[in-house]
Parts: structure tokens; C-alpha cells; sequence
């Protein structure tokens, strides 16, 4: 056996439940999730860290799942749209993708609406030009990305005025 | 944005139509809870992985698979002969392209690999990370041979043929000519002449291909769940080829991550994915990583087109000549062929122009290169780029403004029916109308005087227009009339529920353009009940009517008017009931809104719910002698014409940084005529994905080749597409030509975009070069060639 398929005992917080796994070393944590959790709506579009598809937050911070080992989540806290669509944290993003059809295929949307939702976070009060870089990892084919740009942008202004 | 058809629909089927309405099914999407073909998992599952050429060209001397074998997990490995035992090769001609010649391929490469990236063995293992490990222990002594990589030099007498057997690389050939083309370019004002170049591009599906095969041999029952635009094409081909009774053979697409185009065609790798299946009696699961995606996907687009367009000092066209020639794979596509980019390219070039003098040859060659064929807007970007660029040179060669060229050369309106010198008819375009649209909409007189003040300071703007027709909502005469079993006919079937719900099966599929919705909308339309109300199930051989799905943009056109004449007949149905039931005619009655009313004073007659309940629970008071049937089925094929032409035009503004290269769209403007509009939330959206798409292969999109035929640039980090950064506000308007085939009048609208796109930005970028006389022609516009044509590199 190869030190890539060594298996490691690692625990940690999935969507808020706490889950114990042993896995191989080489697993990325998109691979751990679909396969060891069945949390399916983390998708791989490219495995080398350009598409975004796999989009999900970790301690809070949004990463490429394809491009982190399950081993380095370790102890860690991760969020994936199903736990994101359960608690409710993005439902005014969901609901606006909706409404603007801001999505065709749906393959880039769970990536989408994480990387979507971090911006939210630390400046909802981000241009249209903000938005369209905070949103230039993320591939998309099917949209031209501008019903993207106006659901984050229409929930941008509408988390701004919460605020206010 | 509201856009109420008018004509020809008339209510009471207009309730839904025109309307914005949000796809109910994007709601699993949105919460990750869509279910693709790799999110399914059965029970006992192998993981297939495939052993690919490293080499363009060369000779298998032994594959050894010993140690792959015994590796942990390993279940089977095979070669090409193995599957060739299960699985008969193919041929990719279509008969009515005359001339069109390919040789027998096989799911996996037998003595000989073609292309780099062709499947020369595969290892089904437990997983699919030790179906990696294994790909890796399986030894084979190649031995490499020359490759043919070069279109140009593809027919020369010393370079090597491909297949020995079709004596030359020449697949297919075509000529047009109407005999006055020297006469035409003798006595020309001026000439405009170029060669065009489109580069080899892919269609980069998020979702790479993905199949789940899943043989049962206790039933000898096939089950595959398939990321695919066409399941009634694959059940077709999977009986065939693996000689099963196709009643025994069912193909599901679930959700599905993007099509294109690249999802219409057979590839080796899916099918030696079922032969596995086959032979080990279980699931088998294929989901291509995006490395193998770039080298296995089908490509398109490579096009050198050299052309050349007389013109009168007044400002005519008055003849134009073409010289295409493109490089496919070491096969024609099948069962599609890899030769329909080279009808629509000689077919098309000049579309929208009245112009009849035209002289026009397209040659198609094999190469030791990925195969090749349909893709989104199949060609007319192609031909679209070739006339919109000459009629720019042509303008600016006898001084004229390129929007007043256009617009003096279009088809007259009242000329329609329009049979093109090359064959095809349009039904009826409305270009004046929509290029007037298009200035008004994108402000072209204030953008000029824009550009010449913002030009004495420096900087470098161009204006780009691009008139484009599509072709859409085809006939039996793409595929069926030559031979290759893909049905132009749609269905659906319509079912009342029992609690006055309205269930509809139909045979287009869902792949994010909203089909589903669009079958729900016009449903809900035709009967007259609430949308909720109305459940979509598509995508399943065994439970749809049968039809052709997705390519060609027919969904809507096709699969909407089976809908429509489905809906329309239940509600027939619904009302002849109910005559019976209340001893009244059914032309006194009507539906609205989920209830049977008096159709004159709007009086509750009965809601759908008590139709359905007494027909299926009471049937004690239906009348002996009569029967209910709730449950109706219709089809529909387009048979006036090869396919239904839609047009528009598009408006290109950008600025060029003549010191670096770079070009930053500004804006960009469409006017698009897809008959009747049904959702255009959807249109809108799916125009802009489709014009970006284009943008793609006009500024970053190419498969960069070397001279052995390595894909240089096979990686999502090297070939670059179009990120929401780059990308412009695009804003959209419509003219609206109802095509008279149908009665719901809707073209197609996928793919116009894409065609129009490309030609656009090139005549905006030559447009802000001017000043330089430079020119680039060359596709994709990057940095270094736009350097180049300045003379700065």
C-alpha cells in the first residue's frame, strides 16, 4: 500500500452533526463528502481548482473542496449548500437566483450561491464590477453570468438595508 | 418583461404564455438536491477508468494487463477485441450527404489508436480510485506512427492516409455554384477579400460525460442512467450495437449538467462502459474527469475559410465565393457525422442577404485529432463570421457605414417564402425590423460620435453588428432522411389526474433550459388549469412517448406543439365528458381556470377534480355506451420545411488596448426573432448564456494542437472560457415572427446566440483598429494576435 492509500481516523462537524470516518489519505474532501456522506450537491467539474463547482465553506471560509485532503478538515467545521439551504443562510440568495433564473443546468449553482453567499457576508455592499470579480472563479456555461450578477446584486442591496 | 403571443395563438391557450415564470424545477438545484448521473449509487457498482493513448498515431504491439489485474479492487480489465465481442463498431455516414465516407470504429482502439486520448483499455474496479491505481499497471508497447495534423496538408500526395482502405483523407466534399461568379467579380466596384479563421473548440460541459450502466441478466434488462440530450438515440444505438431487443433497453437522463451539443453523440468510453456492464452483470459507473473531457469531447469549429465579395460603388453585394475547409477527428462522428458544420457553413454564408451569385466549395478531412462535430449553433458561427466580416471589409471599401450596408443587402421583407441559391427556405425573417430595433436599442449614432471623440483621445473603441440566421425546429431532413435513427417527431402524453391535476410526459428533455417548465407552461396553457397544478415528466424511454429531445433547437418548437395539440385535446376530451354528464354540447361549455364552465355566462358547471373523480371513482354515472378518456397522447414533426429559420442581429461594443492587446467588452446588444416567445425569463438568459458562449471562441476558446497531435492546452487552467469578470451586460430585445407550421409558432432560440456572437466581435475589434489598418480575422482575438495585425510584436 502506497502512503496516498494509508488510512487516517478523522472526525469532524459536517452541516453541524459531528462525523467520524476512517479514510485514505489521498480522499479530497469532495470525494469524502459525496462518497462517505452522500452530501451530493457539492459537485467536481474539474478536480484542478479553476471551475468552482466545489465550492464550500470550512471554519467559515469558503475553499475548493477538490483542492483540500478530507485529512486536512480534521477537526474542522464544514458547510455544504445542503446544510446552507437547511438552516435557511441563503434562502433570500436561493430565492433571487430563482426569480432571475440565474441558473440553467444547476451544476455551478451550489458553488455559485457559497461563493455568492461569503460576499454577502463581508461587503454586501459590493458594485456590480465587485460582484462580477468575487464571482470570477466560479464557471459557469449555461447563464452569461448577468442573472447571476443581478441576484447577488439584488440581495446585496437587500442585506445592506437589514442592516441600515 | 411581458410578452403576450398575439398570433396565431388565440385564448383560451394563452393563459401561461409569454409569461415569465420561475422554473419550479430549479428549486432542487438551488438546495443541492438536483440528481446527476455520478450522484447515483447502486447496489454492487463498478467504477470504470480508461487506459488512453499518449500518442496522435500509432500501433498497440502488446498490451500486457497482468499486474492491473491482481491490483487491490480490480474486477475486470479489457481491450478493444474483448468488447469488440459485445459490441458491433460503427460507421458515422449519413446517407444523403453524398460522398461522406468513414471507417468501422470500435468502442476501444483495436492494433491501432487514432488520436491522443482515444480508449484503448478499461479497468473496472470496486472503486473508482483503484480503478486509477490499475490504469496505471497496464503496460503497452506502442509503436507511433505519423500523424496527419495539418487540414491544409491533409490531401497532399506525401502526407499519410488515415484510413488506406478510403484511398485519401477526404471525407466529405461539397460544391455550389451559380455559374455567375467571374461575371460578378469581373465588373465589382471594389472586392473584400479574407481568410477566416474559427478555431477547434469544445463545449466544456460543467457535467463531464457521465453514464451508469446497469445490466440485469437475470431480466436481461438494460438500464442506463445517461447524461445525454437524446435518450431515444441511445436506446436506438445501444440495441443495435449490443444486439438487445430494444423494448429491453431503457435510457433515463436525470438532471443533466449541460449538453451543448456534446451530449448528442456515441463515444467509445460510454459505450465499452455498458459492454462492461454486460459482462460483469452489474452496475457500471463512467464519469470522464476533465483532462479527459478536453482529449474525448467532441470538438468543433476549426475552420479556414478563404472568401471574397464583389460589390457596387452603390453598395450591393453582387456575388460572393467561398473555399472552407476544416480538420475532424480519425472518423466522422456517429450517428450524426462530423460533415453537417460544412451544410450550414456552404449553406449559410451570405444567409441573410439577397445577393444570388455565389460559388462555394467545403472540404472535410480526417485527422489524428480528438473527433469532431455538432456543437451549439453547428457551423453558422462559422458562416456567420465569414459574411459579416466581408460585409464590413465590403463596407468600408466604398466608404459606407456597415449598418447602412446591412441594411440595403437584406432579403426584402416581402420576399418570403425565400428559397436560398444554396437550398434551403426561409420561412419568413425580419431583418429590417430587427436591425432598426438593434440601432435604436443600442443607441448607434450617439456610440458612433462616442468613438470618434473618445478616438482623439487615444483610446480605441469599436462598434460591431452581426445579422445572423439560425436554423431551428428541424425537419426529417437533418438525420432520418439519411438514414440514422433519430426521430425529428416529438410526443407527449397528457393525463387529468384524479384530483384534477394534470400529469405530462413528453419526449424533449430538461438540461437546464427550462424544458420542463415550457412543457408545463403550455400544458397548463392549453387545458387552462393553474401551473402547480401541473407535473413534467421527461427524460425516461420507458414512460415518454417518442422523440428526438434536444439538438437542433426543437425543444420548444417541436416537443412544445405536441404538448400544445395534447393539452388542446384533452380539454376536448374534458368537455365532451362533461356534455354527457350535464346533457348539454360540448360547444356550450368551457374551461377556465381549473373548472368546467357555461362558455357563455361563465357559470360553474364542474371543477376538473369532480371530471376526474367521477370518471375514474364513479364510473356508476358515466353513461353505459360512453368512455372518458382522460389520458390523451399527440406528436408533432415540422414537415414544410427542412428547418424553420430564425434571425436577428447583434450589436458589439468594446475597447482595444493597443499598447497590451487586451479587448474589454463594453456592451453588447441582440435582437433575436424566435417566433413565440413562451418564457422569456428563459429566452433571455438562454440567449445571453449562448452569446457568451460565442464570446468564448471569439477572444479565449482553442484546442491548441501540436505538430504530433498533443493537445497542448487540455486543462481547465490552459484553455481558457469566459468568467463572469470579462463578460459585459447584455441586453436583449425581440422581434417576434410566429412560424405558421405550428400553432403555438414558437422557432427555436438555443443556439442564435452563439452564431451571432463571434462576428460581432471581430467586426468590433477591426472597427477600433481602423485607425491602424489593422485587421485580425483569426479566431480566437487574443492579445498577441491583435499585437501582431498593430505590427507592435
Amino acid at each position: 500500500m502506497t502512503p496516498a492509500q494509508d488510512t487516517f481516523d478523522i472526525t469532524l462537524t459536517v452541516n453541524g452533526v459531528s462525523v467520524s470516518r476512517r479514510i485514505a489519505a489521498r480522499q479530497h474532501l469532495v470525494d469524502f463528502l459525496r462518497e462517505e456522506l452522500g452530501l451530493t450537491g457539492s459537485h467536481l467539474g474539474c478536480e484542478h481548482g479553476v471551475c468552482g463547482a466545489c465550492t464550500v465553506k470550512v471554519n467559515g471560509e469558503i475553499v475548493r473542496g477538490c483542492l483540500m485532503l478530507a485529512l486536512q478538515a480534521d477537526g474542522a467545521s464544514v458547510e455544504t449548500i445542503e446544510g446552507l439551504s437547511e438552516s435557511g443562510a441563503i434562502a433570500d440568495l436561493q430565492r433571487a437566483f430563482h426569480e432571475r433564473n440565474a441558473l440553467q443546468c444547476g451544476f455551478c449553482t451550489p458553488g455559485m450561491l457559497i461563493a455568492a453567499a461569503e460576499l454577502l457576508e463581508c461587503k454586501p455592499d459590493a458594485t456590480r464590477e465587485e460582484i462580477r470579480a468575487h464571482m470570477a472563479g466560479n464557471y459557469c456555461r449555461c447563464t452569461g453570468y448577468q442573472s447571476i450578477v443581478e441576484a447577488v446584486e439584488v440581495v446585496c442591496r437587500g442585506r445592506v438595508r437589514q442592516r441600515a | 418583461m411581458k410578452i403576450k403571443a398575439e398570433f396565431p395563438l388565440k385564448a383560451p391557450y394563452t393563459d401561461y404564455i409569454g409569461v415569465a415564470v420561475p422554473r419550479p424545477d430549479a428549486r432542487r438545484l438551488l438546495q443541492g438536491r438536483g440528481r446527476y448521473v455520478d450522484d447515483i449509487r447502486l447496489p454492487r457498482m463498478a467504477h470504470v477508468v480508461f487506459v488512453r493513448s499518449p500518442y496522435a498515431h500509432a500501433r498497440i504491439v502488446n498490451i500486457d494487463v497482468s499486474q492491473a489485474a491482481v491490483s487491490p479492487g480490480v474486477i475486470r480489465v479489457v481491450s478493444g477485441s474483448q468488447v469488440a465481442r459485445v459490441c458491433r463498431p460503427w460507421v458515422g455516414v449519413l446517407t444523403h450527404l453524398k460522398g461522406l465516407k468513414s471507417a468501422p470504429q470500435h468502442p476501444l482502439a483495436i492494433d491501432r489508436a487514432c488520436w491522443q486520448g482515444e480508449a484503448v483499455a478499461a479497468v473496472a474496479a470496486e472503486t473508482r480510485a483503484q480503478a486509477e491505481d490499475a490504469v496505471q499497471l497496464v503496460n503497452i508497447e506502442w509503436q507511433e506512427l505519423p500523424a496527419v495534423t495539418d487540414p491544409e496538408t491533409a490531401l497532399e500526395p506525401e502526407t499519410p492516409v488515415i484510413h488506406p482502405e478510403l484511398g485519401d483523407n477526404l471525407a466529405y466534399q461539397r460544391e455550389v455554384d451559380t455559374g455567375d461568379t467571374e461575371e460578378a467579380f469581373a465588373r465589382a466596384y471594389k472586392i473584400a477579400e479574407a481568410t477566416f479563421r474559427t478555431s477547434r473548440h469544445t463545449a466544456v460541459t460543467l457535467e463531464p460525460r457521465s453514464i451508469l450502466a446497469d445490466f440485469n441478466p437475470a431480466e436481461r434488462q438494460l438500464t442506463v442512467y445517461h447524461s445525454t440530450q437524446v435518450p431515444y438515440m441511445m436506446q436506438w444505438i445501444l440495441a443495435k450495437h449490443f444486439e438487445l431487443p430494444e423494448v429491453d433497453v431503457r435510457v433515463i437522463a436525470p438532471d443533466v449538467g449541460g449538453g451543448f451539443g456534446a451530449k448528442i453523440h456515441i463515444y467509445g468510453d460510454e459505450m465499452t462502459t455498458v459492454a462492461l456492464s454486460l459482462m460483469l452483470g452489474r452496475p457500471v459507473k463512467f464519469v470522464a474527469d476533465r483532462l479527459e473531457s478536453f482529449v474525448t469531447d467532441f470538438h468543433a469549429r476549426g475552420h479556414c475559410v478563404k472568401a471574397r465579395m464583389a460589390v457596387s460603388k452603390a453598395g450591393d453585394i453582387l456575388g460572393i465565393e467561398i473555399d472552407d475547409l476544416y480538420g475532424i477527428g480519425p472518423y466522422s462522428g456517429y450517428p450524426r457525422g462530423s460533415a453537417n458544420e460544412a451544410q450550414q457553413v456552404i449553406n449559410l454564408v451570405g444567409g441573410p442577404y439577397k445577393n444570388r451569385v455565389y460559388r462555394g466549395r467545403t472540404r472535410v478531412v480526417f485527422q489524428n485529432k480528438n473527433m469532431y462535430g455538432q456543437y451549439r449553433a453547428v457551423g453558422h458561427p462559422v458562416a456567420c463570421a465569414v459574411t459579416e466580416g466581408l460585409v464590413d471589409f465590403g463596407a468600408a471599401a466604398i466608404g459606407m457605414d456597415p449598418a447602412e450596408f446591412r441594411r440595403r443587402n437584406y432579403i426584402p421583407a416581402d420576399a418570403y417564402p425565400y428559397t436560398l441559391v444554396t437550398g434551403p427556405v426561409f420561412e419568413k425573417l425580419s431583418q429590417h425590423e430587427a436591425h432598426d430595433k438593434l440601432l435604436k436599442l443600442m443607441n448607434y449614432a450617439a456610440l458612433r460620435a462616442e468613438q470618434a471623440a473618445l478616438r482623439q483621445r487615444g483610446i480605441y473603441r469599436g462598434i460591431g453588428l452581426a445579422a445572423f440566421v439560425e436554423m431551428s425546429n428541424p425537419s426529417a431532413a437533418t438525420y432520418g432522411k439519411g438514414g440514422a435513427s433519430i426521430a425529428a417527431q416529438d410526443g407527449c402524453t397528457i393525463k387529468l389526474t384524479a384530483t384534477g391535476g394534470i400529469t405530462c410526459a413528453a419526449s424533449i428533455n430538461e438540461i437546464g433550459q427550462g424544458a420542463a417548465t415550457i412543457v408545463a407552461q403550455i400544458a397548463a396553457s392549453a387545458v387552462s388549469v393553474a401551473l402547480d397544478k401541473v407535473k413534467v415528466v421527461i427524460g425516461d424511454t420507458e414512460v415518454t412517448p417518442y422523440g428526438g429531445g434536444n439538438w437542433g433547437s426543437r425543444g420548444t418548437g417541436i416537443g412544445g406543439e405536441a404538448v400544445l395539440r395534447a393539452g388542446k385535446a384533452l380539454r376536448q376530451n374534458i368537455l365532451t365528458f362533461v356534455a354527457r354528464l350535464t346533457e348539454t354540447e360540448a360547444s356550450l361549455l368551457d374551461i377556465r381556470h381549473g373548472k368546467v364552465v357555461d362558455a357563455a355566462t361563465g357559470a360553474e358547471r364542474m371543477t376538473l377534480e369532480e371530471v376526474a373523480r367521477t370518471a375514474y371513482f364513479r364510473s356508476d354515472k358515466v353513461p353505459p355506451d360512453f368512455s372518458p378518456e382522460l389520458a390523451v397522447t399527440r406528436h408533432y414533426a415540422q414537415k414544410t420545411y427542412d428547418g424553420i429559420c430564425t434571425n436577428g442581429i447583434q450589436g458589439c461594443y468594446l475597447e482595444v488596448d493597443v499598447e497590451t492587446g487586451f479587448v474589454k467588452l463594453l456592451r453588447h446588444w441582440v435582437v433575436d426573432d424566435c417566433g413565440t416567445v413562451i418564457n422569456p425569463l428563459l429566452v433571455d438568459e438562454q440567449i445571453r448564456g449562448a452569446v457568451v458562449q460565442g464570446f468564448g471562441a471569439a477572444l479565449f476558446e482553442e484546442c491548441i494542437y501540436s505538430p504530433e497531435g498533443q493537445l497542448s492546452n487540455g486543462s481547465l487552467i490552459d484553455y481558457l472560457v469566459p468568467m463572469a469578470r470579462e463578460m459585459p451586460d447584455i441586453e436583449i430585445s425581440h422581434t417576434s415572427t410566429p412560424t405558421a407550421t405550428s400553432e403555438l409558432g414558437a422557432k427555436g432560440v438555443g443556439e442564435a446566440g452563439t452564431a451571432g456572437s463571434p462576428a460581432a466581435v471581430m467586426n468590433a475589434i477591426n472597427d477600433a483598429l481602423k485607425p491602424f489598418g489593422a485587421r485580425v480575422m483569426a479566431q480566437p482575438f487574443t492579445p498577441e494576435r491583435i499585437l501582431r495585425a498593430l505590427g507592435k510584436i
